[in-house]
This record gives structure tokens, sequence and C-alpha cells, in this order.
């Protein structure tokens, strides 16, 4: 049989896996658009796209882990169902996790026998896995020690755990989800060694990423998401990394936001040589410089995942970090007793969180109370020296919620029967009222409705005409082009450079986004 | 709509559950070739047909108050407080202790300070189970759990080695001194001619609890702490985001629900026993898990259920008295009413609530 296939070479074996116009939808939300791929057998194929990008369902649609509303699946050409990931496994599919799923006291042995184990009792299991363990080890740089128990192993090695359960279940097609997002450079590198071992024994590799420093290094093949659909499929020789994060980030129609030159007064915020260690170990932030004077807005462009949330939570108080932060030239404590989001507020500093339906709000609480939500210690939220003044706060609420336009305005309402853009009009609401001299904003207008995106974007260019600061991330370049004053572009917990809005464009920062700051030399 | 009215939340769905239970008891009562009918009659008599089966009821809700409105503290901090039944035991400590060694001239000053002691008492073994909680990650399920016992056999130690009186072969405390005695219904309610709620235990003790109702309204639903405390619950992480910190606010809640818990003794020890005994709390503190469920943690259901099983307790007693109806059959019966109303609570409100929404896309067509 031979077959034209997109790249327009002749084509004598099967794809490892096609998918055929794969849909899914989560209520409203389209999570996967009519998606069609084919992987080669013993290639390694990329899929990038951003966070939401819709690169996970379609994974977990693979594993069997969701029904795809529409579309078929083929292994190996035969088509086939995956109801569960029994199925996935039988059909030769093993899937290593973002998130590991690993019995922790077990030891490593136990794990990759787990679930696989063959007759009533366990000892012939084990040593056929231990044998077929060593095989692996030196087949493919593989080494773990089997009798260690997981819980003391290291990221890195767990992750080897993974992939060896995925091979002692035969698995021919492995798929990796984000990877390397918690390991060090050095183990990513290994990583990719093995997996090159992979491929040269004629494994099939999905790799998920959104970093395309991988996809560059590593796949033969590459496919990007992007908001649910697959925009492109192309061989990774014949692309560079510019084109890639154009396809990532895509073009839209730029949003109009009518806004004055900036007035930039006084620097109220600078952030000197701040870094931040998270609970795994994994230092996310490392050395970041940066300044926001009043009357300005500073953007902070990169792919998610590379230290922004990070940067928010440290600046709002509710991570700690190392390094020096000042409001209005007054140093503000970054460990001690005084580093949490209350004491920050007291500083003049506002946070619209990234997630608000995680952070900014209590879904089960009414508007009225996520109105005061941060703020409920403030003077005229008090009745007296035990009581808080209720009815007052209801009436707050309302004025803020007539103000920002907030429909249903039933301050009564809890935060879970609100729309997207309402829930962040409310939380905007919070954090504007309070008139801060400098506000955090994280992802304004995600999973937002057009009409209340231009509503949200003016009333931080208002707040910036008042003569605040406003520190403001978002993954959308247009966003950032469009609000923000100076542009900052984080990679891998650094700044890269920053930019004039008027003198970058799309390319540019997405070559800055992507972790090339030769500029000029690329563009 | 998204889900259903409020009214179907509070009433409806504990009643339907109430009844299902109900008919579930009557079928065994049956099944034992006795009269459900009669039996229902026999315990609404017993429990609300007198003064004194009044105040025996009013007596058993008071323990209930108590200790459901300190479970529904916890839970309000998404925190599952099983040690209800040790914070009480130590609670009568405290106040047998208070009783015991300090003099006082008259019950009232008496009974602020027993409530003092009983709360701290309380507090004191909620606050350890709270720490570990809090700081090392230990589930305060199975901390709490095994407080309970390890109050059990402290409470047995102290009681036969160190509280009991030379010579006595009862494992208790000596009685409390006449001017710590708290005046009974019988004592307030009685007149010279008509004698009510002869010797029953109930006193002075559940106005007491109705106040603490009220006090926990207050401080859940109008005070910045009892606001934190419900953030808390709902969303740890947004808390933190907030400035709320979740040490803090854990050792709180706690605090507040094992002084509750504790605070119960001041009815059974100090009202009823005038003494310190053993196993003097008698599973009042797991029949606070089921009021608090039943209740939906709001201190005016937990009024109402506290007063159902209280209603339960007394007229189930008096049906094991006076029928063939063997005792344990009225533990059945309790079990079925915890059951149908905290554990099995969804069997019944996914139905209606399915019913509902239902019925609200018809009307919208």
């Amino acid at each position: 049989m031979n077959v034209e296939n997109t790249q327009g070479q002749p084509e004598t074996v099967a794809p490892a896996i096609e998918l055929r116009g794969i849909s899914k939808a989560f209520g409203p939300v389209q999570a996967n658009k009519d998606i069609s791929i084919r992987v080669m057998p013993g290639t390694i194929h990329g899929i990038i796209g951003e966070n939401g990008a819709g690169k996970s369902t379609l994974m977990s649609i693979l594993y069997g882990f969701y029904k795809a509303d529409a579309g078929t699946i083929l292994i190996n050409g035969q088509e086939t169902q995956i109801p569960d990931s029994q199925a996935a496994i039988a059909a030769g599919i093993g899937m290593v996790f973002q998130h590991f799923k690993l019995v922790e006291n077990f030891s490593v042995l136990e794990n990759v026998v787990l679930g696989a184990e063959e007759g009533e009792m366990l000892r012939p299991s084990l040593a056929k896995a231990r044998k077929l363990l060593k095989e692996l080890a030196d087949e493919y740089e593989l080494h773990v020690d089997p009798d260690k128990l997981v819980e003391d192993l290291g990221v890195g090695m767990q992750q080897r755990v993974e992939i060896l359960k995925a091979l002692y279940r035969q698995a021919d097609i492995l798929i990796l989800d984000e990877p390397t997002g918690v390991l060090t450079p050095a183990e990513a590198d290994h990583l990719f060694r093995i997996l090159e071992g992979l491929r040269a024994q004629g494994k099939t590799i999905i790799l998920i990423t959104h970093k395309l420093r991988e996809i560059m290094e590593i796949t033969d093949t590459v496919s990007v998401m992007r908001r649910g659909e697959m925009t492109a499929t192309v061989k990774t020789k014949d692309t560079n990394v510019e084109e890639l994060a154009e396809l990532m980030v895509g073009r839209k129609v730029l949003l109009r936001v009518d806004k004055k030159p900036a007035t930039p007064g006084d620097t109220v915020l600078e952030v000197k040589d701040l870094r931040m260690v998270d609970d795994h170990g994994v230092e996310r932030l490392k050395g970041i410089d940066l300044h926001v004077k009043a009357g300005e807005i500073l953007g902070i462009a990169g792919v998610s995942g590379n230290g922004q949330s990070e940067l928010l939570k440290v600046l709002g108080g509710f991570a700690n970090g190392t390094g020096e932060i000042r409001i209005n030239d007054d140093p503000i404590d970054l460990t001690g007793k005084h580093s949490d989001g209350r004491s920050r507020r007291e500083r003049g500093i506002s946070h619209v969180p990234e997630d608000r339906q995680h952070l900014g709000l209590i879904m089960d609480f009414t508007a009225w109370e996520n109105l005061a939500f941060g703020y409920h210690h403030a003077p005229e939220y008090q009745k007296n020296k035990l009581l808080m003044d209720n009815a007052g706060m209801i009436e707050t609420a309302q004025g803020e919620m007539d103000r920002f336009d907030v429909r249903p305005p039933n301050p009564m309402l809890s935060a879970k029967n609100f729309s997207g853009g309402n829930q962040q009009k409310i939380v905007l609401a919070r954090e504007i009222e309070r008139n801060p001299d400098l506000l955090l904003v994280g992802q304004p207008t995600r999973g937002v409705d057009i009409g209340a995106i231009e509503f949200i974007h003016q009333r931080i260019i208002d707040l910036r005409d008042q003569g605040k600061a406003i520190l403001l991330v978002s993954v959308e370049l247009e966003e950032i082009l469009s609000m923000s004053d100076r542009i900052a572009v984080m990679f891998d917990g650094h700044i890269m450079g920053e930019r004039l809005p008027a003198e970058t464009d799309e390319k540019e920062l997405g070559l800055l986004m992507a972790g090339v700051t030769d500029t000029k030399g690329a563009a | 709509m998204e889900k259903m009215p409020r009214w179907a939340d509070v009433a409806l769905i504990p009643i339907l559950n109430l009844i299902i239970a109900f008919a579930l008891s009557a079928l065994v009562i049956l099944a034992i070739g006795e009269d459900p009918v009669a039996a229902v009659k026999m315990m609404v008599t017993g429990a609300l047909g007198s003064t004194y089966g009044w105040g025996y009821t009013l007596y058993y809700t008071t323990n209930f108050i108590f200790t459901g409105l300190a479970v529904s503290i916890a839970f309000q901090a998404a925190m599952f407080n099983i040690g209800g039944e040790g914070q009480a035991a130590m609670g009568g400590l405290g106040v047998a202790l208070v009783c015991l060694y300090i003099p006082f001239p008259h019950w009232a000053l008496a009974l602020v300070f027993a409530m003092a002691g009983g709360a701290l008492f309380g507090a004191f073994w909620a606050a350890i189970p709270a720490y570990l909680q809090a700081k090392r990650g230990s589930h305060i399920v199975i901390t709490t759990i095994m407080f309970n016992f390890i109050a059990a056999s402290l409470l047995n130690y102290l009681l036969v080695n160190v509280l009991r009186p030379q010579g006595s072969m009862d494992p208790a405390s000596a009685r409390f001194p006449e001017p710590t005695r708290l005046p009974t219904f019988q004592d307030m309610f009685s007149t010279a001619e008509n004698v009510m709620f002869r010797g029953t235990p109930a006193n002075v003790t559940f106005f007491i609890a109705l106040l603490a109702c009220v006090g926990v309204y207050f401080l859940m639903w109008r005070s910045r702490l009892g606001y934190e405390i419900r953030a808390f619950g709902k969303n740890p992480a947004a808390s933190i985001y907030a400035g709320i910190s979740p040490f803090k606010l854990t050792m709180i809640a706690m605090l507040i629900s094992g002084g509750l818990s504790g605070m119960m003794s001041i009815n059974n020890t100090m009202g009823e026993s005038e003494r310190l005994i053993m196993n003097s709390v008698e599973g009042a503190g797991f029949i606070g898990i089921a009021v608090a469920l039943m209740g939906r943690n709001h201190p005016f259901g937990v009024l109402l259920a506290a007063f159902l099983f209280g209603f339960l307790y007394q007229g189930g007693g008096e049906l094991a008295l006076w029928t063939k109806i063997p005792r344990e059959l009225i533990t059945v019966i309790q079990a079925f009413v915890i059951m149908f109303t905290g554990a099995l609570d969804n069997m019944v409100r996914m139905p209606v609530e399915r019913m509902f929404i239902r019925a609200a896309k018809r009307r919208e067509g």
C-alpha cells in the first residue's frame, strides 16, 4: 500500500497512531476541535501549545481517560476503541504523566510490577521484572536501583520509573506529558538521551511540551495546537523557533485599547535579584530585576510556566522568596512574619490573581462576601470591635458592582453563579476600589468574553492614568502589546529582556519567550 | 437554575430522611412482633407527654447542642472533629477540679468558673490534634479518635487513683460541695402546690446552651473570625492569597470546637451527677457529629437536631422501660436516623435535586 502523507513522501508503513477528527467539549468549552494527526512509528513527535491549548485533553482521550465526542483513533492502521486506560495499555500505549503516579513507599520493582502481576504469587513476577529491568537499564541507560523506595528517589529517577513501568507493559508508543517541567537541565538532557535510545529501538514517542528548545532539539515532527485546534504539523528540520513561536501564539485581530501615552512618575515597585524555590526544590525565579513606575503598565510576557505565576505569588505575599522588593523605596518582608497577603495589601499592593476561581474568589461565598475578601480587616467593614458590618458591606458591594457593571448586580448571589467575565469584574472591583499604589494583574482576560475584555482593559488603563503602577502578566501577546508601556519577557525564571511596545513585534517577543536573546541576529 | 431552593435543602431533605429512617424502624419493630404505632405513642408521651419527660429530653438536648455546635464549627473550617467525646470528658475533669478545689459562695459564680474550666480543658484536648494537623499534617480524624481513648484512660486512672475519696469503692470523685449545685428545672419552675420536672436532670445549663447557639451564630456569620473560618474551610488556597494563616485558623477553630465540647460537662457533671464519674459523656460526643450533619452546621439547625436526638434518647429509654422492645432496638432506631440524616444524605438529596432541576427546566420551556 502506497499512500501519500502530508509531507508528500511515499509511505509504506501505517502510522503508529492516527487520530481522525477528534472533538471534545467540556460544557461550553471546546477543548479539542476536529483534530487529526498522524504519528509515524519510530519517530519522536512533539506536540506544542500553550497551557489550555488542549494538548492534555487530546492525550487523555488517547489514553482512555476521556471519551471523544467525535472522531476515530487508529493504532497501527487498525481502528481501535479506547474506553479506558487498560485498553490503551493493551494497545501498546504507555503514558508518563506530569505528576507521577507512583506508590511512594513501594520499591521501584514493586511499582513497576504493580497492576501487571502474573499469577497468584508475587515472587515470580518480581523475579521476572528484576531481570527485565536490568535488560532495559542496559539497553536505554535507564539505570535505577530496583530495591530503592520511590520516596527516596529524586524527581528525575522517579520519572525513569514511570518510563520503566510503561516499557514493562510492553508499550510501543510512549506519551510524555511535560516531562522536563520538574527536571534540572542535566536531568532533561539525560532524559533526551533515553528517548533517543528508545527511538533507535523502534519505539514511537509523543512529547508534549510548551518549550520550543526541546522540540527543536529532539523531535522529528512537530504539531502545534492553539485554542483546541491543531494549527500545523511540520517536519522539525523544516521549521525554526520563530515560526513555531508564531504558530503557537497565533495572530488574531488586535483588540483596540484607547490609551494616552504614559506619564511615568517615581518608581513604585523595585525588584532586585529576586529568587524563589518551589516545594519540589526547583528554582522558579532565578534572579529577577525589574521596576514599575507610577502611571505605567509593565507587561510581563512569556509562555506560561516560566516563572510568571511564581513572581506574582512572591510579590503578592503568598510564597517566600529571597532578594529585595521595595515599595516606594521601602523594603518589604519576603520571608518573615509580615510576608503574607494581608501585609502586602496594607502596603498598597492589590492583586488580581491569575486563577480567579481557585485563588481570587470563594465560589460558595456571596458576591458581597467576596468583595471584602482579603480586605475584611478594613475599618470600614467593622460594625464594632466584635462584629462585622454586614449590612454596610452589602451596600458597599452593591455600589462596586454597579460601578464595575457586574451582571446580575445582585450582591446576595454566590460567586459560582456569575459568568467568568463577571467573576473577574468582581475581583477587579475589589482590588481596584482599594485604590492601591501597585496593582498586580495576572491573566486579566483569561476565559472572559469580548465585551468584558474591553471593559477590564479600560479599567486597568484608567487606574494607570490615576498615577498607579501596574504589573501585568499575560500569556496573550496581543494583550501585552496593546496594554503595556514597557514589556519584559520572562523565560525559565529569568527576565530575557525589556522592549518598548512601539519598537518590537510579536516575532521578536516570541523569540525572547523561547529563550533566544540574540533577536537582532535571528530576526 | 443549578440547584434546588433553599427551603428544600434545609427542611424538605431532613424531613424526608427522617421519614425513611422512621419507616425502616417501624418495619423492624413489626418484625419483632410489636406494634409500631403504639411504640411511637409511647415514645412521644414518654419524652414530651409530661414535664418529667421534658426534663430528661431537654437534659439530653443540652448535651447534644454543645457537642453539635463543636462539630459544626470544626466542619466549617473543613475539619472533622471526632474527638468531642474525649474533649467533653476532659472538660468534665476541668469542671470537677474547679468545683472540688475552689470554694464558691454562690452557684452563679461557680457556673462561670466551671464553664471556663470545662472549656479550657476541652480546648486543650483539641489543641494537640489541631497542632499536629496544622504543623505536621497528621490527620485530625485519626488523632482526635485516638485522643478519645487517651482521655478515657487518663480519667480512668485519675478517678481510681487520685480523685477517688479514701474508703470509697466507687471510681468517682467526691461529691461537689453544696454551693456549686446548679438550679434544676424543678427548682426553677415548681410552685408550692405544683411540682414540675420532678427529679429530672434538666438544669440551668440548657439556657447556657441556647446562648451558645446565639453566640456561635454571631461568631460564624457576623464576626471577622467566623468569616475567616468559613473562607478557610471553603477554599484554603484563596485564604492564603487573602493573608489568612492556615495554622492560626486551624488552631482557633479547633480550640473553639474543643471548648464547646468541654462546656458540655457543666450539664452532665456539674448539673446532673454533681461529681465526676466514669464514662460521664455516654456517647454525646459522637451524637454531636450526627447533630451537626443534620443541622447543616447552622446553630439553629443544630438546636433542632439536638432536640430530635434528645427526644429519641428519652423516648427510646421509655420504650425500653415499658415495652418488650429491647434497649438494643432503640440504638437501631437512633442508628437509622444517624445513617439517613448523616451518612446517606446524598441518597435522598440527589434524586430530589434532579427533580427540582427538571421541574425548573420544564417551567423555562
